[in-house]
């Protein structure tokens, strides 16, 4: 609709010499608009989405999470909003984690010389530093724990350090960082991932879709052929062979890869639309006109099945962001520096066996309450684009 | 015959002062059936006809109780009493044992009617099942009485094939034998006929009243088309806007109508028999200070030797090819050899049944469809035979207007950008100011409003879409108009005001027509010249009134016999 606005005169009145009537219809997307408005969990999630959106807009622009990496609590700073007093996960954790002992010393000494918190700040510092080999001896399935702190060390010691907290009201990673921040970072990550690959996938799956089922014949042959050597592939699997010639790692390969692999479903829409509407009337009607093929393709035929492409990135967009937490949860997705979902959920497995459960809850309640609520939001968008209904909105 | 004006009986139905309304949103509440009060004799058909949006398929369904319950709210007061007792408030149960053993209906389309998957004689079987317990051996020997008696040749044989093994008048004849299976007391025939072809309609009609007078049934027959009606009803009601116009004898509506809306039905459909240079419109005889309608003098018709050719069609041929086996391929001759003149500023009607090739034609023509072979000539020259490109300039003067006039638009485009994308394609106009005042233009030569070019389609009615239908192609300034059956789904009385507009841009500008139709009588009436095609092959053409006073062909014969006459009281009292 919007595509050839540009051609005609504005609806607020072309200055004719002639009186000419004032008047805006509600075109179909503003009447899907309405519809929409009128159905309640689809408003309620369309809020949902928005505010994740929102966030992630923050996020990614710095205005919030953006000192996630830096380590403000203890090492699994338990989840509290009470404080550390009356801490009473505290002494079940370190009872259950006695094989670390630095950390669990650390806790301990920290939470009974409260006065003297400046003084522990300073000397944490070093504490790990000289703890850990100490241990490291001792205590073998933690060595590996104590490098990656040392490997951070340099960044954390570069800034003057101040008091690490004893609880976070989210909990804290093993590196004490705030799990609140590190899961909106990862939704940035995941929703990003998801977007941008279903963004892409849906921009090839419907130009070739379009393509195949309008022009016909050996195209669409092709295409079809085409087509069907990708979706025989296992799904994991291509994305695992792609993601393993890709080499290096980073959020525009997983793109790449999740926009590559993901378009035939699109695809196979798009075209049957298009063979569909390629005999209807209106088309034929613009063909008598003199319309070329171009323009009925995208300016007649593309407004009539944008509902459908806008319900299938929809649906894109929740298969993407799953599909990013599983390869970030095998460690084929985004770098170990980014944090997603699925890196908190791969760091979250480890630390389940020792008890700290706050990464996994956060991760997976951030992921659940917007894959649930883009998913209910596409039924809504379905049942709002859906021609169908159209006809009791009309008259 | 049956005697009309016989005492009567307690009615089979009573409906009183229904009132049914649609739920269209939280606020809106669309009233459909606005009280209205009839009674169904025994053994009589009673007609309820009336224009879409008129409530007369709400009202059949609610007898039915059929209506969607999600949307839909039948007023209480209201009472629809069948054998004694009201059966508009029944629940479900209840309404199940009547529906099928005593009511039973027929619907439009016996294509959607019936279920594809499964074999006629399953279907029947399943009714007899249901309702009379008939099983096995019994039910298929019944089913196969029921098939031979709807005139179905070689029932035995019929009884296994599937749905789409059979044509649209033979699916209907097996919709109307799951009907009348249970020898139901009332048959409700909401457009039975609408989809089917002018022969077959007459046919249908025939199997109704027959089955009507043996099995002592009462029909309560739905249509929008008084010609039919006035060949099978006893009774007559006529409704408009959920609301009883008038209702009576069958005798007394069409020889003597009341009220002015039924005149005005019965006037604007086209006649045989007379071709007034416009057509009465209902606001003719609806709108206050209108006394009857103006310019009914006879119009001239016919093409004189002095009028210039202006398309020229000689072996014009059409194959579909559809793929057969591995590698074969089948010829499906859809335009067989067609030759035909159009002259300049003068109608030529295309008439024929469903599948004689007429659209194909038109289609042909305008190089919608690719020729297979024969000629085209346009002043002369082969536009079969031009590049695209020189071709384009040509494609402005023939152009083509759809039947369906909310396929046929896009729903996408508001009107502005549909009348003025012609004028941009073929640079007419120099910019977009000019081309919005000639679309302004355009709208006010087809009666619209200057509001409409702001509008979108689903705003409009079917017969002001068909006008921007027509002005889109008035953008272009055409010579040629093909009219597709441009006016077969239009209501009669929009109808009559599109042929009108029609006749009067022909008038103006001098355009020649290609009218595509099934519909004999609105072909006779537009028309200067008539074509009749049958299977791909012209079977006759003639002058529109010399072919309809004595047609040559045994085919054309058929066709013109099997037209609806309307109310013939010589045939009545026989």
């Amino acid at each position: 609709m919007s595509t050839n606005a540009a051609a005609l005169p504005r609806a607020h009145g072309p200055k004719g010499p002639r009186e000419i009537p004032q008047h805006v219809s509600p075109g179909l997307w503003t009447l899907a608009w309405r519809r929409l408005r009128a159905d309640r969990v689809g408003m309620v999630s369309l809020y949902i989405v928005a505010a994740f959106l929102v966030l992630i807009a923050l996020s990614a622009s710095g205005l919030i999470a953006r000192d996630w990496a830096r380590e403000v609590g203890v090492n699994y700073a338990p989840p509290t909003f009470v404080g550390p007093d009356e801490n009473a996960t505290g002494p079940g954790a370190a009872s259950a984690t006695a094989a670390e002992g630095p950390t669990e010393a650390t806790t301990f000494k920290s939470s009974v010389v409260d006065p003297i918190g400046d003084v522990i700040a300073e000397l944490r510092g070093e504490k790990p530093a000289d703890a850990g080999p100490a241990s490291g001896g001792v205590v073998d399935p933690l060595a590996d724990v104590m490098k990656d702190i040392q490997a951070s060390k340099g960044t954390a010691a570069a800034a003057p350090e101040e008091a690490r907290a004893l609880t976070l009201p989210f909990g804290g990673d093993k590196w004490g960082r705030d799990v609140l921040k590190k899961t909106i970072k990862g939704s940035e990550t995941s929703i990003f991932v998801g977007i941008a690959a279903a963004l892409l996938a849906t921009a090839i799956g419907t130009l070739l879709g379009a393509l195949a089922g309008y022009a016909g014949g050996w195209v669409d042959d092709a295409l079809n052929w085409f087509y069907n050597v990708f979706s025989s592939i296992p799904y994991l699997l291509l994305i695992l062979a792609v993601a393993a010639v890709l080499q290096q790692k980073g959020m525009s390969t997983i793109i790449l890869i999740l926009g590559l692999t993901g378009w035939t479903g699109i695809f196979r829409l798009i075209r049957a639309e298009y063979m569909k509407h390629k005999g209807r009337e209106y088309v034929q009607a613009a063909s008598a006109i003199g319309a070329s093929n171009a323009r009925r393709m995208f300016m007649h035929i593309f407004p009539n099945v944008s509902h459908v492409v806008l319900v299938q990135l929809s649906i894109l967009v929740v298969g993407f962001i799953k599909a990013e937490v599983i390869l970030s949860f095998l460690g084929f997705g985004v770098p170990v520096d980014v944090v997603s979902w699925g890196s908190m959920l791969n760091e979250a497995q480890n630390e389940l066996i020792l008890g700290k459960w706050w990464q996994l809850a956060a991760a997976t309640a951030a992921m659940a309450l917007l894959v649930t609520a883009f998913s209910l939001l596409t039924d809504a968008l379905r049942d709002a684009l859906d021609p169908k209904l159209k006809g009791l909105a009309g008259h | 015959m049956k005697q009309t004006d016989r005492m009567e009986g307690d009615p089979l139905v009573s409906v009183r002062n229904l009132r049914v309304s649609f739920r269209l949103d939280r606020h809106n509440v669309f009233d459909a059936v606005r009280g209205i009060s009839f009674d169904i004799p025994r053994n009589e058909t009673l007609a309820l006809v009336g224009e879409s949006g008129s409530g007369k398929s709400v009202t059949a369904l609610a007898i039915l109780g059929l209506l969607p319950p999600e949307n839909s709210i039948v007023h209480p007061g209201g009472e629809i009493v069948y054998g004694g007792r009201n059966v508009a408030g029944l629940p479900q149960r209840e309404l199940r044992k009547l529906r099928g053993a005593d009511i039973s209906m027929i619907f439009q389309e016996p294509m959607t009617s019936l279920n594809p998957v499964f074999t006629v004689g399953y279907q029947l079987e399943e009714v007899l099942r249901l309702h009379r317990g008939l099983k096995g051996a019994a039910a298929r020997k019944r089913s196969i009485e029921l098939l031979e008696e709807v005139g179905i040749p070689d029932p035995s044989f019929k009884i296994d094939a599937f749905p789409s093994q059979m044509s649209g008048g033979q699916q209907q004849r097996v919709m109307i034998a799951m009907a009348i299976a249970c020898e139901p007391k009332l048959l409700i025939a909401d457009e039975p006929t609408t989809a089917l072809d002018v022969t077959i309609q007459k046919q249908i009609l025939e199997l109704i009243a027959q089955l009507q007078r043996r099995h002592q049934m009462s029909v309560l027959f739905i249509t929008h088309d008084l010609a039919v009606v006035g060949e099978i009803a006893d009774r007559v009601v006529v409704m408009r806007n959920g609301e009883i116009r008038e209702q009576g004898p069958a005798k007394a509506i069409f020889e003597a109508p009341q009220d002015a809306y039924t005149k005005a039905l019965l006037q604007c459909r086209p006649r045989l028999d007379r071709r007034p240079t416009r057509l009465p419109v209902i606001d003719d005889y609806m709108a206050a200070g209108h006394h009857g309608p103006a310019h009914m003098e006879e119009r001239a018709r016919g093409v004189a030797a002095a009028d210039p050719v202006i398309l020229d069609v000689r072996n014009l041929s059409k194959s579909f090819w559809s793929r057969e086996g591995l590698f074969g391929k089948r010829e499906f001759k859809a335009v067989s050899n067609v030759s035909f003149r159009l002259h300049k500023g003068r109608t030529l009607g295309l008439v024929g049944e469903s599948g004689s090739g007429k659209t194909t034609v038109g289609l042909t023509v305008m190089r919608l469809h690719e020729a297979t072979g024969g000629e085209v000539l346009f002043e002369g020259k082969d536009i079969l035979k031009m590049s695209e490109a020189e071709f384009m300039s040509y494609k402005r003067r023939i152009q083509i207007i759809f039947q369906n006039p909310y396929a046929s638009l896009n729903p996408r485009f508001t009107v502005g950008q549909i009348l003025t994308e012609p004028m941009l394609i073929h640079g007419i106009g120099a910019t977009t100011q000019e081309r919005a005042e000639l679309a302004f233009e355009m709208l006010a030569k087809v009666g619209l409003p200057e509001v409409s070019f702001y509008k979108y389609p689903h705003e409009f009615s079917g017969g002001q879409r068909q006008r921007i239908a027509i002005a889109r192609c008035l953008t272009l300034k055409p010579d040629i108009l093909i009219c597709d059956e441009s006016v077969s789904a239009l209501d009669v009385s929009v109808q009559a005001q599109v042929l009108n507009l029609l006749a009067d841009l022909q008038d103006e500008f001098k355009l020649s027509y290609i009218f595509i139709s099934h519909d004999l009588a609105v072909v006779k009436y537009i028309s200067d010249e008539v074509m009749v095609m049958s299977d791909g092959e012209l079977v006759e053409m003639a002058g529109s009134d010399e072919i309809y006073r004595a047609p040559k062909q045994p085919y054309t014969q058929r066709l013109l016999s099997a037209i609806p006459r309307g109310w013939q009281p010589a045939a009545r009292s026989a």
